[in-house]
């Protein structure tokens, strides 16, 4: 069968099994399990509404048990055990850690790893900063931020591919086709350099690709909130004298810093789970690896599940800070 | 601030500058792979990209006409035409018959042929021969000029991306997989969520701020967690690797987030609406299909869109669940990646197969960047 049959089969099983799961959930309920009549009428009513939401919540607690909690605890037990040849698994205690810490790509990744996660998020909220605020009040604004807000909707794949361009080198006796050789060559520079292939450098060029992409996103929210200031505050200040320095930093930033934090959280995370970046466009050579690659190396490649899923953990227990202070914000949001 | 603004010109012209200079800094990369797309192998090889939009000094090697074309005209031999086409209106600016002095004559001058003749070169193109002798041989003289020539760009790549029948170029197989993957991964996790967010929104029952909780909790888990879990889970339950083992990794890796907005929207609905049609007699099914769902419109559309674009740009998900030895569920983001490693230098190939796959999600970012904005907004934790 053709796939896009398939698909198009899939979405139209998918649709009805669905809507006829809740109707006939809901019918079988409301007529056969507990009819509101009758001598129990009143005790039916109240039953049948405590049975309902759990009928409405199945099939998504379903999938989010058995896609994401599920594997976070089975990812913690693989990373415990090790695969023995032939099927089954042993008990290997703590020993698929320690192979990975002796591991000097493992520390290498970790060490980029922290790299990304101070240059990405700061990079990309100052620079969705700076948009969000210029863009403020121009006429053409929207169009601005629309272009910048572009990259969003390009995959890291494509991303790659433009800015691998951006980053071609070719032999110096030719004209270069890559803008940054260009304006290298512009500016004075005597050898074409290969960007991508210089150790602690290249981290940077990987990690522009992924700041052209998020400052977007910084920036929509950012301009939201600088919207929400009430004006009154900024009069205040114009009155007393500030100048747009001091009503930018002292002013508006102040009041805006909790969005600032979500934004860099949320880029946060992103930056943790990066890998198509690095995967298309180095594969982790001249000494670029990050977590996410070096995992999806240690799993499909190497096909050693253990050191793999220890490095899933480490992940995941960079990310748990995020999790825990985002589950108590939500909380305290719905007192 | 814009009474600021207004009193300090200057200030205003520093913004406007900022703002083109970082818009072009933002734009330009983008820009400079799709004019690629359209320029041919070898403009791509020897000149920047921004060359192309200006006429360009190029170096050209032709060819005259055969020598079967002479003709004998007053006990001379000539052969005539011009070098290229008849309405080209390329000039040439210096000319050679010799590839290690391609620029020796202006043009107008004549030149004496190894071979024996001679030939001039006009600054149109147009040539002539002359040999008291025969000419011999079955091919013409070559003539190598310096010209300035027009912006030129072509749809080839385009056509031998998209239908090149058996290239492994090809994209369209895989832009149909793509699509695929897509369509139903956007759908049906849309349908699930939407029920239990009016559960979570709506509904009083023990548990509910402990399920939100985790909702949110589960918004951040790296879905890197889930790769050999679940592709174990999908082996052991015979699905294997496809289409179906896809469609469901995508629906359950995109429930935090659809359950998440649409809970948000949903909580904002007026409580009077809801609770009249409680009175009025209405199951909480019709609520949900008659009511919440068409006023949750803007909700789904975000989520929707987030989902579609998700999954389109997808790598890791597509490789694990989706893409066996086999190569004939390649989707896009997949070929493109192979193609950068076995054609890292072929840029027309490259250029075109990245914004084959570009170009949809960037339509659909700008037909719905509203609905994108408002769920960027509801979605990020506040």
């Amino acid at each position: 069968m053709h796939p896009a049959i398939q698909g198009l089969l899939t979405i139209a099983i998918g649709v009805s099994a669905c809507v006829g799961y809740f109707y006939l959930s809901n019918q079988i309920l409301d007529k056969v399990l507990f009819p509101p009549r009758g001598p129990n009428a009143g005790r039916n009513i109240n039953r049948a509404n405590m049975i309902r939401p759990w009928l409405f919540l199945f099939p998504a607690l379903a999938a989010l048990g058995l896609y994401l909690a599920y594997p976070v605890v089975e990812t913690l037990r693989l990373s415990l055990t090790d695969r023995v040849p032939g099927g089954g698994y042993t008990w290997a205690g703590l020993d698929n850690y320690i192979q990975m810490a002796n591991e000097p790509k493992f520390w290498e990744a970790m060490r980029n790893n922290m790299l990304w996660l101070i240059v990405v998020p700061a990079m990309s909220t100052a620079f969705g900063l700076l948009v969000a605020q210029l863009t403020d009040r121009i006429r053409w604004g929207n169009l601005a931020k629309s272009l910048i807000f572009m990259p969003m909707a390009i995959s890291f794949v494509g991303a790659s591919v433009i800015w691998k361009l951006v980053y071609d080198t070719r032999p110096a006796e030719q004209d270069q086709i890559g803008m940054l050789n260009a304006l290298y060559i512009f500016f004075g520079g005597t050898d074409p350099q290969t960007w991508l292939t210089i150790p602690f450098w290249n981290n940077f060029f990987l990690m522009i690709v992924l700041v052209w992409i998020q400052t977007g996103f910084a920036m929509v929210i950012l301009s939201a909130a600088l919207r929400g200031i009430p004006e009154e505050t900024v009069e205040a200040a114009v009155l007393d004298g500030a100048n747009p320095f001091q009503i930018f930093f002292r002013i508006k930033v102040p009041q805006i810093k909790t969005t600032i934090l979500v934004v860099w959280t949320t880029i946060t995370i992103t930056v943790l789970k990066v890998f198509d970046i690095v995967f298309a466009m180095t594969n982790g050579q001249w000494e670029t690896q990050v977590l996410a690659n070096y995992m999806y190396d240690k799993l499909f490649r190497a096909n050693d599940w253990g050191v793999g899923s220890a490095s899933a953990m480490v992940i995941m227990l960079l990310v748990a800070p995020i999790l825990v202070w985002n589950v108590r914000n939500a909380r305290k949001e719905m007192e | 601030m814009s009474d600021i603004a207004g009193t300090k010109p200057a200030l205003r012209w520093v913004v406007h500058a900022s703002v083109i200079f970082l818009v072009v800094l933002w734009v330009v990369p983008t820009l400079g792979l799709l004019i690629s797309s359209f320029r041919t192998a070898d403009q791509i090889a020897t000149s920047g990209w921004w060359r192309s939009l200006f006429p360009s000094e190029q170096n050209l090697t032709l060819r005259s006409a055969a020598p079967d074309t002479q003709q004998l005209e007053n006990g001379v031999y000539v052969i005539e035409g011009t070098l290229f086409d008849a309405d080209s209106s390329t000039i040439i600016s210096k000319w050679g018959i010799n590839s290690r002095a391609i620029d020796a004559f202006e043009p107008g001058q004549t030149a004496e042929l190894r071979r024996g003749g001679t030939i001039t070169v006009d600054a149109q193109g147009n040539y002539r021969m002359e040999n008291p002798e025969e000419f011999t041989g079955k091919r013409g003289a070559r003539v190598f000029v310096t010209a300035e020539l027009p912006p030129e760009f072509t749809l080839a790549n385009y056509h031998k991306v998209l239908l090149a029948e058996d290239s492994t170029d090809s994209m369209g197989k895989a832009f149909f997989n793509t699509l695929t993957v897509t369509v139903p991964a956007t759908i049906i996790p849309i349908l699930v969520a939407a029920f239990a967010a009016y559960a979570l929104a709506w509904m009083d029952f023990p548990g509910r701020a402990l399920l939100i909780a985790a909702v949110v909790g589960l918004l951040v888990v790296p879905l890197q967690l889930a790769l050999i879990p679940l592709l174990k889970f999908h082996l052991n339950i015979g699905i294997g690797k496809g289409y179906l083992g896809v469609w469901m990794a995508h629906t359950g890796f995109g429930m935090p987030l659809a359950i998440y907005l649409l809970r948000n929207y949903m909580a904002g609905l007026p409580r009077d609406l809801i609770e009249n049609a409680r009175v009025d007699g209405a199951t909480e099914f019709q609520i949900f299909t008659k009511l919440i769902l068409p006023l949750s419109f803007p909700a789904l559309a975000s989520f929707a869109i987030f989902q579609f674009l998700w999954t389109w740009n997808d790598l890791l998900v597509a490789k694990v669940f989706l893409i066996d030895a086999s190569g004939q569920t390649t989707v896009m983001t997949n070929r493109i990646v192979e193609l950068l490693g076995t054609r890292g230098g072929n840029w027309e190939i490259l250029a075109t197969a990245a914004f084959v796959s570009i170009a949809v999600p960037l339509a659909v970012f700008f037909a719905m960047q509203k609905y994108l904005v408002r769920g960027l907004l509801a979605g990020s934790v506040k």
